[in-house]
């Protein structure tokens, strides 16, 4: 091998090194652009400041299921834009990785309330909150009714079911 | 979101190719030709890297796509300076007329071969990361004891100072990488529980939100296993990686910063402690100011080390046209050093930036991650990345006191190449189930009994 040659080798391995590396960074970046539209988790948002902030994208749900009208929206806090539809199941809300609606919040508790349906109207009830689950200014003590449009605060965040 | 693993293969398949390239280029120019068996290392890495992808691309179709090239490359770029180191080796005990020594490019990539198998029964046998969880307490203990076995009379062995490896019959491994695993899922599942409290409960002293006595308890424990790692084994690397893990898990759990505050002070009670009571930190601190003064003595190694990134300037003398087997230990802990000096500024910089990629990607898939579970167990994988390359780097730079560490893929050495590509795998199956679509609204337990609807977009 010809010191010529040798040198050529050398130079172009570290090229493609560096090829190597940018390609990875352009995927990365491609990644990044059209970021977490389909996670519908509002801690992305929270922490990827300086970027554009899209408005959030409503989830998307199953088409299968048919939508039985009434909807919990979050109106406010770091979840904001989350929409679940009621559809009959109980929906739990708090930090317990296996709430409906993980409320990551300091202000929150892991089991913090929980909404079910009864009688045609939507309940709710706190599970024991340090903080407590308040509807408008009132902080709950017993199930509630949760009327359509009312402010259901819960740590920093605000829901609201809407129709 | 797209599943993206197209992306990955044609990423796998550069890296292959740099594999060849660079191999080519250590035979040619050491004058030994093209390497002998070259075409059976070859597909065997092809055939490892191959099965891994597919295996992602079954079981986890929407895991991140750049971090298995990632390490994958590091691995061939470890063993690419593995195989030159062996050429180097051969050529110097042909000189002394020693018999040659054994090649350790082919035991590294056995390693690799298990260590693709491994990372394969990962995605296999776990189909949900939150599953860990489950066995928090279990996962600890199993740590604990993998951290002291080295301790065990029969089985534990001392190289070079530090008791770290367990020997039985001729398969010695180092229990400490796998243990660094398990304890960091022992402290995740951990601290998702208890954040709550450590991080609202607090007493104000001067200032400062700190937290109850009580609650202090882990970071004391951590504390005390580093520091009984660095009394008993004389392991200074891995006491600071697992303190540097359990403090940064911590303030990621509780986004406090008066942990970062605790830890920090911590940190420098036991460096002087150790400073003051152990004369091998002694030496590595001295070394560390002054090596030119022990040039002959503690601080060759060092020294080497330093006078091979200065022979390889900034575009490095070339694969094989170097001298980085003057460095002892050049295979293991003073891998960026050989690479340093063959591939110059230029080549080291690409490493960084490896690892630089390779850690954000982990660190996106905490933040995107939809549980505090997943969140800090990824963190915590990606951070002892960080610490591992941290150390490493700076004590082969001379830029901290010199800790034998590891550095990630590239050293030679079985135990930390399967821990780090376990690493790898944890990090790709969180990441398959915080990018997935339309997940995020099934709730958890439904998910893991029901098949998901797949979306096609």
């Amino acid at each position: 091998m010809s010191e010529l040659a040798l040198t050529l080798v050398r130079l172009a391995f570290l090229g493609l090194l560096w090829v190597f590396v940018l390609l990875a960074v352009w995927v990365l970046r491609r990644d990044i652009r059209q970021p977490e539209d389909s996670t519908g988790s509002g801690r992305v948002k929270k922490k990827s400041k300086g970027r554009q902030p899209k408005p959030p994208k409503p989830p998307k749900i199953s088409r299968k299921q048919k939508v039985r009208g009434n909807r919990l929206v979050v109106i406010d806090g770091p979840l904001v834009g989350t929409i679940v539809e009621l559809a009959g199941a109980q929906i739990t809300l708090g930090r317990a990785p296996d709430s409906t609606i993980i409320i990551d919040d300091d202000y929150a508790s892991s089991r913090h309330a929980r909404i079910y349906e009864s009688e045609g109207s939507w309940v709710v009830e706190d599970l024991g909150s340090t903080n407590g689950t308040w509807i408008d200014r009132s902080r709950i003590t017993t199930p509630t009714v949760l009327p359509v449009g009312a402010p259901l605060r819960i740590g920093r965040s605000t829901l609201q079911i809407q129709n | 979101m797209k599943s993206r693993r197209n992306t990955e293969l044609v990423l796998l398949v550069f890296a292959w190719a740099l594999g060849i390239l660079g191999t080519l280029q250590v035979g040619w120019a050491t004058g030994e030709g093209t390497p002998p068996r070259l075409w059976i290392t070859i597909s065997a890495v092809a055939l490892i890297a191959l099965v891994m992808h597919v295996v992602v691309r079954v079981r986890a179709k929407y895991a991140d796509p750049i971090m298995l090239p990632v390490g994958t490359l590091l691995t061939i770029l470890g063993l690419i300076m593995i195989y030159r180191l062996d050429v180097a080796d051969a050529r110097r005990a042909e000189l002394n007329n020693a018999p040659l020594p054994t090649p350790d490019v082919y035991s590294q990539l056995t390693w690799f071969a298990i260590a693709g198998i491994l990372f394969c029964g990962v995605f296999i046998l776990l189909r949900d990361h939150r599953r860990l969880q489950r066995y928090t307490f279990t996962f600890g203990l199993i740590g604990l004891v993998l951290m002291v076995l080295p301790l065990a009379p029969v089985i534990g062995t001392t190289v070079n100072g530090a008791t770290l490896w367990i020997r039985v019959g001729d398969f010695s491994f180092q229990p400490a990488e796998m243990a660094k695993i398990l304890l960091t899922i022992f402290f995740a599942g951990y601290l998702v529980k208890t954040r709550d409290s450590l991080a609202l409960v607090r007493t104000k002293v001067l200032g400062i939100g700190l937290p109850r006595p009580k609650d202090l308890g882990p970071i004391v424990i951590a504390w005390f296993i580093s520091l009984g790692v660095l009394i008993f084994q004389r392991d200074l690397g891995t006491s600071v990686l697992f303190f540097g893990l359990f403090v940064s898990m911590l303030y990621i759990a509780t986004q406090r910063r008066s942990w970062l505050i605790i830890g920090f002070f911590l940190f420098l009670g036991g460096a002087y402690f150790a400073y003051a009571n152990f004369g091998h930190v002694q030496a590595r601190v001295t070394v560390w100011l002054d090596p030119w003064s022990y040039a002959d003595t503690t601080g060759y190694q060092i020294v080497q080390s330093i006078y091979g990134l200065a022979n390889g300037g900034i575009l490095g003398a070339g694969l094989g046209q170097g001298f980085p087997n003057l460095v002892p230990f050049a295979s293991t802990d003073f891998i960026v050093a050989a690479l340093g000096e063959e591939l110059g500024v230029t080549g080291i910089f690409v490493i960084l930036l490896l690892y630089a990629i390779l850690i954000e990607r982990g660190l996106r898939t905490a933040i995107t991650c939809r549980d505090g579970f997943g969140q800090l167990l990824a963190a915590g994988l990606s951070i002892t990345f960080a610490l591992q390359v941290f150390v490493i780097i700076g004590g082969v730079t001379g830029l901290i006191p010199l800790t034998g560490l590891t550095t990630p893929f590239l050293s030679y050495g079985g135990s930390s190449l399967v821990a780090n590509w376990v690493i790898l795998a944890l990090l790709l199956r969180i990441s398959d189930r915080s990018r997935r679509p339309d997940l995020s609204k099934v709730s958890p337990d439904d998910a893991m009994t029901q098949v998901v609807p797949r979306v096609n977009q």
